[in-house]
C-alpha cells in the first residue's frame, strides 16, 4: 500500500476464460469456516465467483444467507478482503469501494493496479431493496465492478419469506396455502437481469448464470470482471431449505430450471444477446421440459393442482414464444395487421 | 458568489472571503482534499455541494464526485470508500438525514471518520425548510460525535479541526457537523481561508492502518458476531468516544499553535459570563439574538450570560458544571423537541439536567422551547425566558416545567 508513481489507468484485470474444468486455477479464495446449509448452492456460487476473480479482489457481501452464514466472527471462510453492507446496499457498497480505490490510485495515494470489486446480494437485498442502488451504481460507467445477485427465490436465513424473485405459488413462511386460498403468492418473479440489461445503455455486461454449470459460470464472472464499468450478474442458486427438496438434488434443479426453461441463461454485452448452454439448445429448436419436471420435486410447490401446473407452464410458454426476445425482453410485437389505435 | 475583499498581504497566507457557511465547509474540503463526496438534493444542506460541484467543476477540488440515488447510498457509498482509506464527506437535512438512518448506525461500530454537515431542518410532517436540531439528534446514541456551530469562519475551522479529530486512530469515529438551516448554510460572513501548506501541517493523512480494506490486507470486517461478542464491540466505541475528549482538546489546541486563533474552550462559548445571575444555554446561531438581547439586559442592570454549547457528542459534562456552578439560575432554551421526555422538555435540557445531578451546587433550571421550523426567536422571547430565570433565582426553585417561547396561544 506504498504510494508509487505508477500511472493510474482505471484498467481492469484481464481474466481469459477458463478453457474447461481442468485449466481451472486449483487456489480457494473462499474455503473452511462458513456454516451454510447441506446442499447450499449459493455457497458454491460464492467459492465460484471468487476463485474465478482471483487474489486482488475485494468482496462486498449484503445481508442475507451468504453473510449470516459465511463470516461468524473468528471463523471467516474469506481469504480475500470482504466487508459487510446493508441489506439493500450491494450497489452503493461496490461503488464507494470503486470510487475510494479510484481516488487513492488518481491521487498516488495507494498504489495503482487493478482490483476486482465484486458486490454480491440475495434476491431480496438485490431485486427487492437495493434495486435503486444496483440501477444507479450500473450507471457510473467509470467506477469497475460486478454486482453478484445470488437467487435462492426467497429471503431463506430469515425463515423463508417471499421476496420480488420468488417463483408464483411457492410456499414460504410469508405464503402459506390454506383452507380458503391455496395461492397466497400471486406475483410472476421479476425480470431482474433483462431489466438491468435493459435499463442500463452504458453498462457493458449482463449475465445470468447457474452454478449447476461451474466453468460456464466462472467465465462469466471472468468476463465481467474484464471488460469493466459496472456489470451484473444474476445467479440462479437452488436452495434446500427453501425450496424443500432433498440437498443431493441442488445441482439436478439447476439444470432442470434451465431445460424446463423458466431460467434461461444469457449474457448481453455491450448490446448483444448471445444465449448459451443448454438455453442456447432451446433458442435452437430443442424441446423445453415441462415445467412440471422441476416444479414437483420442490415441497414449496406440492400444493399445486393440475390448474396451477398449467398456470405455471402457460406463463413459461409466454416467455419464450410472446415475448420479443425470448425469455429476455417482455415487450410484444405489435400485430402488423392493426394500427397502434386499435391495439387494446 | 465568493468575493475576495482583501488582497493577500505578502506575509500573510490567507485570503478573506465573504462566503456563507455551506461555501466555508466546501473551502476547507478543499483544503483536506477528501477523496470522494457524495451529494443528494435536500434544503438546505445541499448548498455544500453545490459549492463543491463547482470547485470539482473548476478544478480547485480534485475528488470522485457521486451525485447519489437516495440519502441511504449516499452514506453507504462514502462509508465504503474510507474503508479503503479515501477522506470522504457527504451531508444532509431533516427527512434526508432520517433516510439515511441505516447508514448512519453502522458507521460509528465500522470506525469510519467520516464527516458530515448536517444542515439543521425540520422533519416532515408538516413540511418546513427551517431549522430544528432533532435530525442530527437522531444519532445521538450510536457514536456519531455532534457539534453545533455558529458562523463561517466556526464551519470552516471545525471542518479542518474535524477530520483531525475523527481520523485519529484513538477515535476513529464520525461526525456530524451542524448548521443551522438558512441562518447560517446560507447567511455569508467574512471569512478568514488559510493556506493549504498550513492545513497540511494541522491535518496529517488520512491513515486507516491495519483496518484498511485491501488485497494486501485480506481483513473481513463487520462479521456476524452474535451474543459472542457484540457487547465488546459497543464498549469498544464507548472507549473510543471517551477518548475523544483528550483527542478534540489536543485538536484545538494544535489549531491555535498553527493558525493563531480558534477558542481555547473547545465544548462551549461563554459570553458575558463571569459575572452572570442567570446563564442561558443555547446551540448554534440561536446565539445572535440571545447575545443582543444581553446586551440590552445589562444595559438595564440584569446580569445575565450566554453558554453556547459548541460540542454535544460528547458531552462535556464536567466543564459545563464547573462552568453553571455558579449562577443563580439557567436557562435552556432548545431548538428541538423530545416528546414524553422529563419535564416534556428538549433534548439539551435534559442533558444538562443529567450533567448536574452530582454537582455540590445546583442552581434552579428552566427549560425551554424556541424557535422550532426556523421561526426567529425574539429579543422579547430572550428578555421572558431571563425573567422567568430570575423569578426561579429568588425562589430557588425550578418551576419543573417546560415554557415554550413565541408560540401562538
Amino acid at each position: 500500500m506504498a504510494e508509487t508513481t505508477t500511472t493510474f489507468t482505471n484498467a481492469t484485470q484481464v481474466l481469459e476464460p477458463f478453457r474447461g474444468i481442468k485449466k481451472v486455477t486449483i487456489e480457494e479464495y473462499f474455503t473452511s469456516g462458513h456454516r451454510t446449509c447441506q446442499g447450499c448452492e449459493s455457497a458454491l456460487v460464492m467459492k465460484l465467483m471468487v476463485k474465478a476473480a482471483g487474489p486482488r479482489t475485494i468482496v462486498l457481501g449484503s445481508t442475507g444467507c451468504m453473510y449470516v452464514a459465511n463470516t461468524t466472527y473468528y471463523t471467516t471462510p474469506w481469504v480475500v478482503p470482504w466487508m459487510h453492507t446493508q441489506l439493500g446496499s450491494s450497489g452503493s457498497a461496490a461503488l464507494g469501494t470503486a470510487a475510494g480505490l479510484k481516488a487513492l490510485m488518481a491521487k498516488g495515494k495507494i498504489k495503482a493496479e487493478p482490483i476486482n470489486v465484486i458486490a454480491f446480494c440475495g434476491d431480496g437485498g438485490g431485486a427487492d431493496m437495493g434495486i435503486g442502488a444496483i440501477s444507479a451504481t450500473l450507471t457510473h460507467k467509470e467506477y469497475n465492478s460486478l454486482i453478484l445477485l445470488y437467487d435462492n427465490e426467497s429471503y431463506a436465513n430469515t425463515d423463508i419469506q417471499i421476496s420480488g424473485m420468488s417463483p408464483y405459488g411457492a410456499h414460504t413462511t410469508f405464503s402459506p396455502p390454506g383452507k380458503v386460498h391455496r395461492i397466497i403468492h400471486k406475483r410472476w418473479k421479476k425480470n431482474m437481469a433483462g431489466m438491468m440489461a435493459a435499463g442500463h445503455p452504458e453498462c457493458r455486461y449482463v449475465a445470468t448464470v447457474c452454478a449447476s454449470f461451474a466453468v460456464d459460470m466462472m467465465n462469466r464472472v471472468r468476463r465481467a470482471l474484464t471488460i469493466g464499468g459496472p456489470t451484473f450478474i444474476h445467479s440462479l442458486d437452488p436452495c434446500p431449505k427453501g425450496w424443500d427438496y432433498d440437498p443431493m438434488l441442488s445441482h439436478e434443479l439447476g439444470e432442470l430450471a434451465i431445460e424446463t426453461g423458466v431460467f434461461p441463461l444469457y449474457e448481453v454485452e455491450d448490446g448483444q444477446l448471445k444465449y448459451y448452454g443448454k438455453t442456447r439448445a432451446i433458442v435452437d429448436g430443442r424441446k423445453r421440459k415441462p415445467v412440471r419436471e422441476y416444479l414437483l420435486k420442490q415441497g414449496r410447490f406440492a400444493h399445486f393442482i393440475e390448474e396451477d401446473l398449467a398456470y405455471f407452464q402457460a406463463k413459461v410458454d409466454e416467455m419464450w414464444e410472446k415475448w420479443e426476445i425470448p425469455a429476455v425482453v417482455p415487450f410484444r410485437r405489435l400485430d402488423a395487421t392493426k394500427s397502434v389505435l386499435d391495439v387494446k | 458568489m465568493a468575493v475576495v475583499t482583501q488582497a493577500a498581504t505578502a506575509a500573510s497566507d490567507e485570503k478573506e472571503l465573504l462566503i456563507s457557511g455551506s461555501e466555508a465547509v466546501a473551502e476547507a474540503l478543499t483544503l483536506a482534499d477528501i477523496d470522494v463526496v457524495t451529494a443528494y438534493p435536500i434544503r438546505p444542506y445541499d448548498t455544500v455541494m453545490q459549492a463543491i460541484a463547482k470547485k470539482i467543476a473548476n478544478g480547485q477540488l480534485v475528488a470522485e464526485y457521486i451525485v447519489a440515488e437516495g440519502e441511504h447510498s449516499q452514506f453507504e457509498i462514502v462509508k465504503h470508500a474510507s474503508t479503503v482509506g479515501a477522506r470522504v464527506f457527504a451531508g444532509s437535512s431533516g427527512v434526508g438525514w432520517a433516510y439515511a438512518m441505516e447508514c448512519l448506525v453502522v458507521t460509528p461500530p465500522l470506525r469510519v471518520p467520516m464527516l458530515a454537515l448536517v444542515g439543521n431542518r425540520a422533519l416532515d410532517d408538516p413540511g418546513a425548510f427551517g431549522v430544528e436540531h432533532n435530525d442530527a439528534l437522531f444519532v445521538r446514541d450510536l457514536g456519531w460525535m455532534l457539534c453545533w456551530i455558529d458562523t463561517s469562519q466556526e464551519a470552516l475551522d471545525t471542518t479542518l479541526i474535524g477530520y483531525r479529530i475523527a481520523e485519529d486512530r484513538r477515535v476513529f469515529l464520525p461526525l456530524a457537523i451542524s448548521a443551522d438551516g438558512a441562518f447560517l448554510t446560507h447567511s455569508q460572513a467574512l471569512t478568514l481561508v488559510p493556506s493549504k501548506q498550513k492545513v497540511d501541517r494541522f491535518l496529517p493523512a488520512y491513515n486507516r492502518g491495519d483496518l484498511q480494506l485491501h488485497p494486501d490486507n485480506p481483513i473481513t470486517v463487520a462479521p456476524q458476531a452474535n451474543e459472542d461478542w457484540v457487547i465488546e464491540i459497543r464498549r469498544q466505541n464507548d472507549e473510543a468516544m471517551k477518548r475523544a475528549y483528550t483527542v478534540i482538546e489536543e485538536a484545538y489546541a494544535d489549531f491555535r499553535r498553527v493558525f493563531g486563533r480558534g477558542p481555547e474552550n473547545p465544548w462551549f462559548e461563554e459570553y458575558m459570563t463571569d459575572d452572570a445571575e442567570v446563564v442561558l444555554i443555547g446551540m448554534g446561531t440561536i446565539s445572535l439574538p440571545i447575545k443582543v438581547a444581553i446586551r440590552e439586559m445589562r444595559a438595564q442592570g440584569k446580569k445575565v450570560g450566554l453558554l453556547r454549547l459548541r460540542w454535544f457528542r460528547p458531552f462535556p459534562y464536567e466543564r459545563l458544571v464547573t462552568a453553571l456552578s455558579k449562577a443563580q439560575a439557567i436557562g435552556v432554551i432548545d431548538r428541538n423537541y423530545s416528546f414524553g421526555s422529563p419535564f416534556a422538555s428538549g433534548v439539551v435540557a435534559n442533558e444538562v439536567r443529567a450533567a448536574m445531578y452530582n454537582a455540590e451546587r445546583r442552581p434552579p433550571l428552566i427549560s425551554f422551547i424556541s424557535g422550532l421550523g426556523g421561526r426567529e426567536v425574539m429579543l422579547d422571547d430572550v428578555k421572558k425566558a431571563t425573567d422567568i430565570c430570575y423569578a426561579a433565582a429568588r425562589s430557588g426553585q425550578s418551576d419543573a416545567k417546560t415554557h415554550w417561547l413565541g408560540v401562538r396561544d
